[in-house]
C-alpha cells in the first residue's frame, strides 16, 4: 500500500515496510475449516507484489523477501526471536582472524529440482550478485570480500550522468576460493568480526547449477531453490503460491504445512478484513486504523502476535548544514522531544521511546547510553538552545505515507511547544523521492532515518550508519575516534572483545548526536483462527516453521 | 453516416498520439527516481541503477524514448515492469475484472435507477416520490468509500454473508455487492435524470396525441414516452461506463479486486511510465468508442436527429 504500494522496504526492511502492492485475490486460501493438525493445510499470509525480479540479491523489499525466505537457505540461519546465528547449510565456520573464513557445508541438502547444493553453488551465486554489469540491487552487500573492486565498478559521473562504469576487469572475486565440493574459503579485503552472521541475509543465498545456463529473467520465472519451500505460480498483482519441500533436511525451519499463499493485497486495510474473517491467515503489521485506540486488541484477542523488532526509528541531522552544526543544538531538539507522551497517545503504545542508537534485543545493546538527552526536559532543552544561538526554523522532513506523518509532526510540535521555535514537517511525495533527498544531501532540517537490523548485532547499527561515507549515513557525519572504534572492533577476531569496541562508539554518539534516536517499534501482527500458532520474527516476517495449521 | 463514423474514427489518431505523448512526458515528470527508494534505508548501487536505466532505456531523452515506446506499441510488444513481469499479461488479467465490475454496475444503475425513476415520474408527487428523492440524497452525498467500508464490515466481516474481499476469478457473483457500491452514487443520479425527464414529457405533445389517439398506456408508456425520455439518460450513462472502464480505484482498493482502476494508481505511485501510459492509451481508446457510440445512439433514438 504502497501506497505504496508505497514505499518500500529494503535491506533495512523493519521501520519501512512497504504499504505498496496489488490487488487481486485467490480462490482456495487458507480459510474455511481445516482438520486438526492438518499437515495438508493451505496458509494464506498478507503480501505485496515484489518490486523487482525475485533472484535473491534482489529481494531486498517486503514483497520479495517473504518468497525468497522460503525458497532458499543461506548457510546461516538467524533465530527468529533474537536474530543470533546458527548453522543450517553451513556445517562449520571457521576464522582466527576475522579475515579468512573457512567454510564447510553440510552433505545431503538438494536443490529442488535434484541436484546437491556444493561449494560453488555459493561462490557463483556470489560472483553472480557482486559483477555490476548484473546490476543486482543488493550488490554492495559483498563488497567486504576480497577483490570486489576487480568486478565492480562505481559510475564515475553518478547514476544520472551521461558515462556509464567502466565493464569491471574481472568477473570473479579472488577473495572466494573452492577447496572442495563441500569446502570454501572466502577471504575479506578487511577484517570484520561479524561477517559469519551478516550472511544470514538472504542476499546470500547459493543458487543451483541450472541458473547459470539461462538468463536471469528466465530462471526468476520458474526460480529454484533450496530452501523449505518450493515455488508453485507467481500471478501478478494477485498470489504467490508455494507448496512444502518434503526432503528439507533441517528440522528447525521444515515447514508444517503443505501450501503457501502469499496474497497480494494493495491495502493493509482490505487484509485485514479478510484477517477478522478467517480468509487471511497472517499479517505481519496491522493497518493505521486497527492500531487507532488499540482496537486490534479487541478484535484480535489472542490471535494478536508480538516480535522484538530489532529496529530504530530516528531523525538524521545534516552535518553539511552548518546551522545544525552545533551539538548544544541536537541535544535541545533531542530534551524538546516528549517520546513517552508521543509513544503512549500518537503511536498507541505499539512504540516504546528510545533510550540510546541501538535497540534493546541488539547483542551489545546496553540500556539508557543516551540517557541524559534522549528525556523530555523543555528547561534544560531551552538553556541549550539559547546557548546555541539558533534562531531559525526547525523542519522534519520524511514521506508521508504509511503512518509515518503522524508522529513527526507530533514531535515537531513538541520541539515548538518546548523550545518556543517554529517547527514544520516536510513531506516527500513518496518513499524514492524521501531517499533521493536524502543521498542527495537535499535535507533542509532533520530527516526522518530509521533503520531495521539485518543481523542482530551492534554492529549492524553503527557501521552502516555512522562510518565516515557508509551506505546509510545520512547525516553525512565523520567522526575520526568513531571510526577507529568501528576499525578495531572489526578487526578484532574476539567477538565479546569486538563488541567492546563497539559499545565505546556507541557512547561516543551522545556528544556530538549525528541522529537523534526517537522510539522503538514493538511489532504487532496477527493470525486467523485457522492456525494454532505462528511466530513473527525480528525482522517482521512470519517464521514459516512456527507455523501450525489446526 | 459512414462519412460521420469515418470522420469521428480518423479523430481518434491525433487524440491518440496526444494524449499517449503528454502521459508519457508527465509520468516520467513526476520527481524521483523510480529505484532510488528500492534500496530502502540504504543507497543503491550506482550499477544497479545504471543497469536499470540501461535496461529500460531510461537514459535516453524523452523523445527518443517516446518513440521507440510507441513504435514498439504498434507491434504489439507492451514491454515488461521494472520487475519483470509482462505489462500486456497484468492487463490482461485486470481488464476482464474491470469489465465485469462496470457491466455489474451499470446493470444495477439501469435495473434499479431505471425503475425507480419511471415509477416516481409516472405518479408525480407522493409518498413514493418522496422516499425516493430522501433515498437517492443520501447515496449522493454518501462517499463511495463510506458505502463501500459499511457494506464491507456488515456484509463481510460481521454477518459474513460475503467474503470482505473479492478472490483473484472475481465472478459476477462476488461482484455484486462492490458493483452496487460502485453504481450507488450514478444509480441516485439515473433515477433523478429518469424522474425529470419522464415528467417533463408526460406532458408532451406527442404523448397527448398518442392518448387522444385511444393507444393503450402500455404503448403510450413503452413506446412513445419512455424512448423520447432516455436520451439524457444515454448520454448519462455513456460516459459513465467510460468512467468506470478506467476502472475504481476507491472500490477496487476496499475490496482488493485486481482491475484496472488499481493497477494504474499503484504503478503511478511506483513511476511504472510503461504500464501506466499503455493503460491510459488503452482508456482513452475505450472513451472515444464510448462516446462515439452514444452519439449514433441518439440518431436511433431520435428520429429528429440526423447525422451527414
Amino acid at each position: 500500500m504502497r501506497t505504496r504500494k508505497a514505499a518500500l522496504v529494503a535491506m533495512p526492511l523493519a521501520l519501512s515496510v512497504a504499504l505498496t502492492g496489488c490487488g487481486g485475490g485467490n480462490k482456495d486460501t487458507g480459510s474455511g475449516p481445516t482438520t486438526s493438525g492438518n499437515s495438508d493445510a493451505t496458509v494464506s499470509i498478507y503480501g505485496t507484489q515484489p518490486q523487482t525480479n525475485m533472484l535473491p540479491a534482489n529481494a531486498t523489499d517486503a514483497g520479495a523477501a517473504k518468497f525468497i525466505e522460503g525458497l532458499y537457505s543461506g548457510l546461516v540461519g538467524l533465530r527468529p526471536e533474537d536474530g543470533k546465528p546458527y548453522n543450517l547449510v553451513a556445517e562449520s565456520i571457521t576464522t582466527s582472524d576475522s579475515k579468512t573464513f573457512d567454510i564447510k557445508i553440510k552433505k545431503g541438502w538438494k536443490f529442488h529440482d535434484g541436484t546437491e547444493v556444493k561449494a560453488k553453488n555459493f561462490v557463483d551465486a556470489w560472483n553472480f550478485a557482486a559483477y555490476g554489469p548484473n546490476a543486482q540491487l543488493a550488490s554492495d552487500f559483498f563488497a567486504q570480500i576480497e577483490g570486489f573492486d576487480q568486478v565492480f565498478t562505481e559510475d564515475p559521473d553518478g547514476p544520472d550522468g551521461p558515462q556509464k562504469p567502466a565493464t569491471p576487469a574481472q568477473k570473479t572475486m579472488s577473495g572466494l576460493k573452492i577447496v572442495n565440493d563441500y569446502e570454501f574459503t572466502a577471504t575479506l579485503s578487511a577484517p570484520s568480526s561479524v561477517w559469519d552472521q551478516k550472511i544470514g541475509y538472504r542476499v546470500f543465498a547459493p543458487l543451483p547449477d541450472k541458473f547459470f545456463t539461462m538468463t536471469p529473467d528466465e530462471f526468476a520465472k520458474n526460480p529454484i531453490g533450496n530452501g523449505p519451500l518450493k515455488f508453485v505460480s507467481f500471478t501478478p498483482n494477485s498470489e504467490i503460491r508455494m507448496t512444502r519441500n518434503d526432503d528439507y533436511p533441517d528440522a528447525s525451519k521444515k515447514v508444517k504445512f503443505k501450501t503457501l499463499v502469499i496474497k497480494i493485497y494493495s491495502s493493509q486495510e482490505a487484509a485485514y478484513k479478510d484477517l477478522l474473517s478467517d480468509k487471511l491467515d497472517f499479517m505481519e503489521a496491522l493497518p493505521p486504523s486497527a492500531k487507532a485506540g488499540g482496537k486490534y486488541k479487541t478484535d484480535l484477542k489472542d490471535q494478536v502476535l508480538q516480535a522484538n523488532l530489532l529496529g530504530i526509528a530516528a531523525l538524521s541531522v545534516p552535518d553539511y548544514l552548518p546551522e545544525y552544526k552545533s551539538p548544544d543544538l541536537r541535544h535541545a531538539l533531542s530534551l524538546a522531544i516528549n517520546r513517552e507522551q508521543i509513544t503512549k497517545t500518537v503511536l498507541n503504545d505499539t512504540f516504546i521511546p528510545a533510550d540510546g542508537w541501538v535497540p534493546p534485543g541488539v547483542d551489545g545493546y546496553e540500556p539508557n547510553v543516551c540517557a541524559d538527552f534522549c528525556k523530555y526536559d523543555p528547561v534544560r532543552a531551552k538553556q541549550l538552545l539559547a546557548k546555541s544561538g539558533f534562531t531559525g526554523k526547525v523542519t522534519i522532513a520524511s514521506n508521508a505515507d504509511g503512518g509515518r506523518k503522524e508522529p513527526l509532526e507530533a514531535a515537531c510540535n513538541s520541539i515548538k511547544n518546548a523550545l518556543g521555535i517554529e517547527c514544520t514537517f516536510v513531506p516527500a511525495t513518496d518513499f524514492g523521492q524521501f531517499r533521493q533527498i536524502i543521498v542527495g544531501r537535499k535535507l533542509t532540517g532533520l530527516g526522518r532515518s530509521d533503520w531495521g537490523a539485518d543481523y542482530a548485532s551492534i554492529e549492524n547499527f553503527l557501521n552502516p550508519i555512522f562510518r565516515t561515507g557508509a551506505s546509510s549515513n545520512d547525516s553525512k557525519w565523520s567522526n575520526p575516534e568513531v571510526d577507529a572504534l568501528l576499525k578495531k572492533g572489526d578487526s578484532t577476531a574476539d567477538k565479546a572483545e569486538a563488541l567492546k569496541f563497539y559499545q565505546q562508539a556507541h557512547h561516543l554518539l551522545v556528544n556530538e548526536m549525528p541522529k537523534i534516536p526517537t522510539w522503538v517499534e514493538k511489532g504487532v501482527g496477527a493470525r486467523s483462527k485457522n492456525l494454532k500458532s505462528a511466530q513473527l520474527n525480528f525482522r517482521r516476517q512470519l517464521e514459516y516453521a512456527s507455523v501450525e495449521p489446526k | 453516416m459512414g462519412r460521420y463514423l469515418l470522420r469521428r474514427l480518423l479523430q481518434f489518431v491525433p487524440v491518440f498520439v496526444g494524449t499517449t505523448f503528454l502521459v508519457y512526458v508527465l509520468v516520467w515528470a513526476i520527481p524521483g527516481d523510480p529505484f532510488a527508494g528500492m534500496c530502502g534505508e540504504r543507497e543503491c548501487p550506482a550499477a544497479f541503477i545504471a543497469g536499470m536505466n540501461e535496461k529500460f532505456g531510461l537514459d535516453q531523452s524523452v523523445f527518443v524514448q517516446y518513440f521507440g515506446y510507441l513504435g514498439r506499441l504498434v507491434t504489439g510488444d507492451f514491454g515488461e515492469t521494472f520487475n519483470g513481469l509482462s505489462i500486456g499479461d497484468q492487463i490482461g488479467d485486470a481488464y476482464p475484472v474491470t469489465v465485469r465490475l462496470a457491466l455489474v454496475a451499470v446493470a444495477i444503475q439501469i435495473v434499479i435507477g431505471g425503475i425507480a425513476g419511471v415509477l416516481t415520474g409516472l405518479k408525480g408527487r407522493g409518498f413514493l416520490d418522496n422516499l425516493v428523492l430522501v433515498a437517492t440524497l443520501f447515496l449522493i452525498s454518501l462517499p463511495v468509500f463510506v458505502t463501500g467500508s459499511i457494506l464491507q464490515i456488515v456484509l463481510g466481516v460481521e454477518w459474513g454473508i460475503i467474503d470482505p474481499t473479492v478472490s483473484s476469478d472475481a465472478t459476477f457473483g462476488e461482484l455484486i455487492v462492490p458493483g452496487f457500491v460502485l453504481g450507488s452514487v450514478s444509480m441516485a443520479y439515473v433515477t433523478r435524470l429518469t424522474r425529470t425527464s419522464v415528467t417533463e414529457n408526460r406532458h408532451a405533445d406527442f404523448v397527448r396525441t398518442a392518448v387522444a389517439k385511444g393507444q393503450p398506456q402500455r404503448r403510450v408508456v413503452g413506446v412513445h414516452l419512455l424512448r423520447n425520455s432516455a436520451i439524457p439518460v444515454i448520454t448519462f450513462l455513456g460516459t459513465d461506463i467510460g468512467n468506470l472502464m478506467g476502472g475504481a480505484v476507491v472500490t477496487e482498493g476496499v475490496f482488493n479486486i485486481n482491475g484496472i482502476g488499481g493497477l494504474i494508481f499503484r504503478n503511478v505511485a511506483e513511476k511504472e511510465g510503461f504500464l501506466v501510459t499503455t493503460v491510459v492509451t488503452l482508456l482513452v481508446l475505450v472513451y472515444l468508442t464510448m462516446s462515439l457510440i452514444v452519439d449514433l445512439l441518439y440518431a436511433v433514438l431520435d428520429p429528429r436527429i440526423r447525422y451527414d
